[in-house]
């Protein structure tokens, strides 16, 4: 087993493997819940709340889930997670629940927390795998509200409800719409490669998992 | 529902890193019972939220509704809820009828006065769906006020049927059949409403809502306002 | 009629599942740079998308009236069993396809357009004949999409992009200019 420190299994998962940012999972709810900063942070919360609710069940139960329907077992935990999320939600802030609308409930289909389960919740303890979980779900939380942030700065001139500039300013409107969310993100990953490319000028190698435009692939 | 469907296996931990774990049987009895018992302990957990969370739901929903109809009918004291069942308003259906799938019409009351009728619909605008909720009083003719529920509309633009307080007050008091109209101030016959610069289609849409609503069930909602009690 | 045919140019274009609901996103962004594939990926979610709204229309009508809370759960699994039933159909009927198709079914099952189709055409109470017309628009949507995805970024591969951007920032900034453009489908077929 590989020897990773518990320090090093929560804070991977908020910068380093960023499951936004680098993994280029969950993107569905990070580009389509992130016009105002107030929707990512519920959005975040929500995903956080179901992330490390699975798995704690998942790492619990890990060595009572045959191996061939582990995968709906999962699919099945989260997706319980979601429906409690999901209806704990609507009760508590019926408003935010309104403005997150289905994609609450996709949270189940996103891709991120059945990652997390199959590759460390069903092989580690309880423990790391909490810690695991908390720091995926404190990276998706980051990540959120870095787009949710730019997008409703530029695009309504408030933050978290707040007016930030006179009546001077005129809203970016486009920022809150869909091509907003793409461009937001596609800028943001323009940004964070070239940060790296001036930290590291000597390796022309890209880091990321999901490769270069010029992959011939199948 | 098998296979290893793991979309994108990107996994940080290099695969194979961990130990199997104790070798296990893969019987069907051992994979229906835990299959199973996840299953159980999943339908608890869901029921229990279920439960804790249903009133506050049902609770806001009526106080959403409570306050729509306010706004719309002006303030009225208590409403009825009305059923349109069989091309009329029936306060109590048949038996063997249930509410599902019909559509509501509330008869708001100040004292045992009748204050209108308001009633929610919607058609598709410029974006996507818009849902609105309007008041209307057979016996002067008039519409009493309308509230927009949802809309997808262009912010800054279309959503002004929702934000522009003048375009809104426009429909309390205004006579159908409504007809928009690009003049900015200045007199206005019977029935026009100003449209909203840049957002046309969206005040169309508005227009036609409660236009088409009104053809509907107008007939109905007369008659119900002459045999209904005083 | 005229109100479905609403229901199937809004799914397609007006309100696109990938490039304005932000649906589908892991197989739009993640699908090659090859025409073919995606109408292969295209095709495959139509017909996973036309069979899910059936389902997910008997299940509305005929189970979940009396548990409600067990929605998301048993479109999952419909969803699933569906595209395990799917796949081995086409295992059998033609092992070419499914030889072409390859990972992209199993994929479809954790494709948000899927549970999302299912999910908005609850929300707006779709009868059986709205629903169809609903996933055949975002099912030929969500292909539009991905072909006119892949067409750019087969052109892209020769072209002198900086190597900053290749990549994922290069594929939003494409999906942004599209979303953009298809910005401009709003307001057809609506009242006049």
């Amino acid at each position: 087993m590989r020897d990773t420190t518990a320090q090093a299994d929560l804070l991977r998962g908020i910068w380093r493997e960023n499951p936004v940012l680098i993994q280029m999972l969950g993107l569905c709810p990070a580009l389509a819940v992130t016009n105002t900063v107030a929707n990512s942070l519920a959005m975040g919360l929500a995903t956080f709340f179901v992330l490390v609710g699975s798995s704690l069940l998942v790492s619990s139960l890990r060595r009572l889930i045959p191996h061939e329907v582990r995968i709906s077992t999962y699919i099945m935990i989260i997706a319980t997670f979601v429906t409690v999320a999901d209806m704990g939600l609507e009760a508590v802030a019926p408003d935010v629940h309104k403005a997150l609308g289905a994609f609450v409930a996709l949270i189940v289909v996103n891709c991120m927390i059945l990652s997390r389960q199959e590759a460390f919740a069903s092989k580690r303890p309880i423990g790391r795998s909490l810690l695991d979980a908390a720091g995926t779900g404190v990276g998706f939380l980051v990540a959120l509200v870095m787009m949710g942030g730019v997008r409703e700065v530029l695009g309504s001139g408030s933050f978290l409800g707040y007016r930030l500039f006179g009546d001077a300013f005129e809203p970016w409107v486009i920022m809150i719409l869909p091509p907003g969310g793409f461009l937001t993100l596609g800028f943001l990953l323009l940004t964070l490669s070239w940060v790296r490319s001036r930290r590291a000028p000597e390796s022309g190698v890209r880091e990321w998992p999901h490769g270069v435009a010029s992959r011939r692939a199948a | 529902m098998s296979g290893d469907a793991h979309p994108h296996g990107t996994s940080p931990v290099p695969p194979g890193a961990a130990p199997p774990g104790p070798p296990r049987d893969i019987t069907p009895p051992r994979l229906l019972v835990t299959l199973g018992g996840a299953g159980v302990l999943a339908g608890l957990l869901i029921v229990v939220a279920y439960q804790s969370t249903q009133p506050a739901i049902q609770a806001h929903k009526a106080e959403v509704l409570r306050a729509a109809i306010h706004e719309v009918l002006k303030a009225p004291d208590r409403y009825d809820t009305l059923y349109v069942y069989d091309g009329a308003l029936r306060r109590r259906l048949p038996d063997g009828v249930g509410p599902q799938g019909l559509e509501t019409v509330y008869h708001g009351y100040r004292g045992t006065t009748p204050a209108g009728f308001a009633m929610a619909a919607g058609q598709p605008g410029f974006q996507d769906i818009v849902r609105l909720i309007f008041g209307y009083d057979p016996a002067t003719r008039t519409i009493l006020g309308m509230k927009v529920l949802e809309s997808k509309e262009t912010p800054g633009l279309g959503d002004k049927i929702e934000r522009d307080t003048a375009f809104v007050r426009q429909f309390d008091g205004v006579a159908p059949p409504l007809s928009g109209v690009k003049r900015r101030g200045g007199s206005r016959a019977a029935g026009e409403i100003d449209m909203i610069t840049g957002a046309t289609i969206s005040s169309r849409t508005v227009i036609g809502i409660i236009n088409a609503t009104l053809e509907r069930l107008g007939p109905a909602l007369e008659r119900y306002d002459r045999e209904a009690p005083r | 009629m005229g109100n479905l045919i609403w229901i199937l140019v809004s799914a397609m274009v007006v309100n696109n599942f990938t490039l304005a609901l932000f649906l589908g996103l892991c197989p739009f962004m993640g699908v090659s740079a090859r025409v073919s594939t995606a109408l292969r990926m295209g095709a495959a979610n139509i017909f996973v998308m036309t069979l899910t709204s059936v389902c997910a229309w008997g299940l509305n009508t005929f189970v979940l009236p009396y548990a409600p809370y067990l929605r998301l759960i048993s479109f999952i699994v419909v969803i699933a069993s569906l595209v395990q039933v799917v796949e081995m159909v086409i295992k059998k009927v033609s092992p070419t396809l499914f030889r072409q198709l390859g990972i992209f079914l199993p994929l479809i099952t954790t494709n948000c357009a899927i549970l999302g189709l299912a999910i908005f055409q609850t929300n707006r109470g779709y009868d059986f004949l709205e629903g169809l017309f609903f996933a055949l628009g975002a099912g030929l949507g969500l292909t539009l999409a991905l072909v006119l995805m892949a067409s750019i970024r087969e052109n892209t591969e020769l072209a002198d992009i900086p190597s900053l951007a290749r990549g994922m920032a290069l594929v939003l900034i494409i999906a942004g200019s599209l979303s953009l453009a298809f910005m401009g489908f709003a307001g057809l077929l609506s009242a006049t």
